[in-house]
């Protein structure tokens, strides 16, 4: 749309052309750009006026004297990070959630998919659909309301496993249950919807493979073997490296409204050691280099893997 | 051609249903769990150990002393506050977002959606963006609820995505006709994109509705809570917070804690419920929603 003024221009007074261009855009776009200044303002404000204040990391932050008054203090806050006790307290305890994650909660919704898409009973699989898309919507404190009120001494699961012959304990005070409990409550409640995408990548396979396929006398098992699993391949690898960018971050709402003291051992992870130490004893500048370091692996997690996948599989996100 | 099912086929058919059906019941019985613990009768619940396959007794004691406390009320009024503000304001700006980005030949357009992007992998953490929020005063405020999460990236791609979908000769001749880019987003695109708006409106109304870590590090003031943070006082921080020693009072004193075990069923069934009947009808949304969001990979 610009090519016409251009040439006249460039040659000598590039500066000259850009604002041209700019100004034309702009005399032409006004109103587009009207439009969408409260969607920039808001991401300035709430997305990079926080990333400005990262600052606050590097430096001795106080409120009353705000960012630019606090003094810097380099590494401080990083290395008083990496000498504390709760540095392998919490970077173990995220790197198993995530990685018990990553070998349960990830391929169950993919099994899900694959098990639901075998039943020919459409009624049946509406049904089993349905119910198991529920749990999502269900908020993180109800979720965490009912486990709590079911792992208590006297409730529901410690009714059966007594009944079954064992011994009754309070689950959520036990350091021995908290990860599976919050794994398989994750499962629980994500499973179905989770298995959405799934289905969605499945029900696009063509159907001819399987007719060829079923002429070749191949069993269900190789079908989904050979023909399904290779068709959404694509999604799982997508899913994989979102899910292996997001390794640092744990859900840590359900997490600090879980854990308690007993259990701390084993449920503190990078976000809630934050959350704790950021913003309920207040150590800001402490919380915020905890938060950039957190957020820095994070997009190295994501970009290794993104790269590791290009190279393998041809997948990408970018 | 005629198929006969082989024994192998038979055996894998009847233990993928069994397999389904099991998955079915764990996902479902929790919730018939709680739902027959709120109506029955409080000391028959208490006493009563392992599986309930039916309520003891129907009681509706416990919604009553629930719906009698006022900062339940209270709370639900300021989660409706939220819902509806939050997900009109989300709407708003993820519909001048899209219009925006879905436009040809407009120069910045590139930059603000690498600006919107770059938001999904890389953010300035917790503790900077609590400081930006009370910053600007917002602090014992309901606005604290709606303004930060005003729109999301992700949603903002899903409407481009759809509003790419409709045919720019539509909006060519609209504009040769004099109208502005108002009236093509609100006369043209959105009445073409309803039921991708209401998915997004589900996502965001939802989320509203569930959210209470925001409550619980921007608000102090008991009589601004929503619902979803006196909820966890009563069901997760402590079974002798104030709000259901209140609500038992009158259960003569050996009741009390009896009469405590319905109130939290019955809160979780009422905090739940307008979500669970809303639900069959917007289930298709929600599936619709997340195979458009799938396909922009």
């Amino acid at each position: 749309m610009s090519r016409e003024i251009l040439p006249e221009i460039v040659p000598e007074k590039p500066l000259l052309a850009i604002f041209h261009r700019i100004s034309k855009d702009f005399k032409k776009n006004w109103f587009v750009y009207l439009m969408v200044l409260p969607v920039v303002t808001y991401y300035l404000i709430f997305y990079y006026v926080p990333m400005y204040g990262i600052q606050i990391g590097f430096k001795d932050f106080n409120i009353a004297k705000g960012y630019s008054g606090s003094p810097w203090v380099g590494l401080k806050y990083f290395k008083m990070f990496f000498d504390s006790f709760y540095l392998w307290r919490v970077l173990r305890n995220t790197v198993l959630i995530n990685l018990y994650e990553l070998i349960f909660s990830f391929p169950a919704p993919i099994l899900f998919a694959l098990l639901l898409n075998e039943v020919k009973n459409r009624r049946f699989k509406k049904y089993v659909q349905t119910i198991s898309y529920l749990p999502h919507f269900i908020s993180t404190v109800v979720i965490c309301g009912i486990i709590t009120n079911f792992c208590v001494s006297d409730g529901l699961i410690n009714d059966i496993i007594s009944l079954l012959g064992g011994e009754r304990n309070s689950l959520l005070q036990n350091v021995k249950y908290f990860r599976t409990i919050f794994i398989a409550s994750g499962i629980w409640q994500g499973l179905g919807f989770s298995s959405i995408i799934y289905f969605a990548a499945i029900s696009a396979v063509d159907q001819e493979l399987y007719q060829s396929a079923i002429i070749d006398g191949a069993s269900r098992f190789r079908q989904v073997w050979h023909i399904t699993l290779p068709s959404i391949k694509p999604t799982i690898i997508i899913l994989l490296i979102l899910n292996i960018g997001g390794f640092l971050n744990v859900g840590f709402q359900k997490i600090i409204l879980l854990y308690n003291p007993a259990t701390y051992e084993v449920a503190d992870v990078i976000s809630s050691h934050v959350y704790t130490y950021g913003l309920q004893k207040l150590n800001w500048s402490y919380g915020a280099a905890v938060g950039l370091f957190n957020s820095v692996a994070n997009l190295i997690l994501l970009i290794a893997a993104n790269r590791v996948s290009k190279k393998v599989s041809e997948i990408s996100l970018w | 051609m005629i198929m006969k099912k082989s024994i192998q086929e038979i055996i894998f058919d009847l233990s993928n249903h069994l397999i389904l059906l099991f998955w079915a019941i764990i996902t479902i019985y929790p919730l018939l769990y709680v739902l027959f613990s709120s109506v029955s009768d409080a000391g028959r619940l208490m006493s009563h150990r392992g599986l309930l396959l039916y309520p003891l007794g129907i009681k509706f004691e416990a919604y009553k002393r629930v719906f009698e406390n006022p900062m339940i009320l209270r709370g639900y009024m300021n989660t409706f506050i939220v819902v509806f503000g939050g997900t009109a304001l989300n709407l708003m700006m993820t519909c001048l977002a899209a219009y925006f980005l879905s436009r040809k030949n407009v120069l910045w357009k590139n930059t603000v959606m690498v600006m919107i992007v770059i938001t999904m992998y890389f953010g300035g953490g917790l503790i900077p963006s609590y400081l930006v929020v009370t910053g600007l005063g917002m602090r014992n405020s309901l606005l604290a609820l709606i303004i930060p999460g005003a729109v999301s990236a992700y949603n903002i791609i899903v409407m481009r995505t759809s509003f790419q979908t409709i045919p720019a000769s539509l909006e060519e001749s609209a504009f040769l006709d004099g109208a502005s880019d108002f009236s093509i987003l609100f006369r043209i695109i959105l009445p073409l994109s309803k039921s991708m708006l209401a998915v997004v409106a589900l996502w965001y109304a939802v989320d509203h509705w569930n959210a209470w870590f925001s409550a619980a590090i921007y608000l102090t003031k008991r009589e601004l809570y929503p619902i979803q943070l006196i909820l966890r006082e009563i069901l997760i921080q402590n079974a002798d917070s104030q709000e259901i020693y209140k609500m038992t009072i009158g259960a003569g004193e050996q009741d009390e804690a009896q009469v405590a075990e319905t109130i939290k069923y019955a809160m979780i069934i009422i905090a739940t419920v307008p979500i669970l009947c809303a639900y069959p009808y917007l289930q298709k949304y929600f599936v619709k929603g997340v195979m458009i969001g799938s396909l922009k990979g």
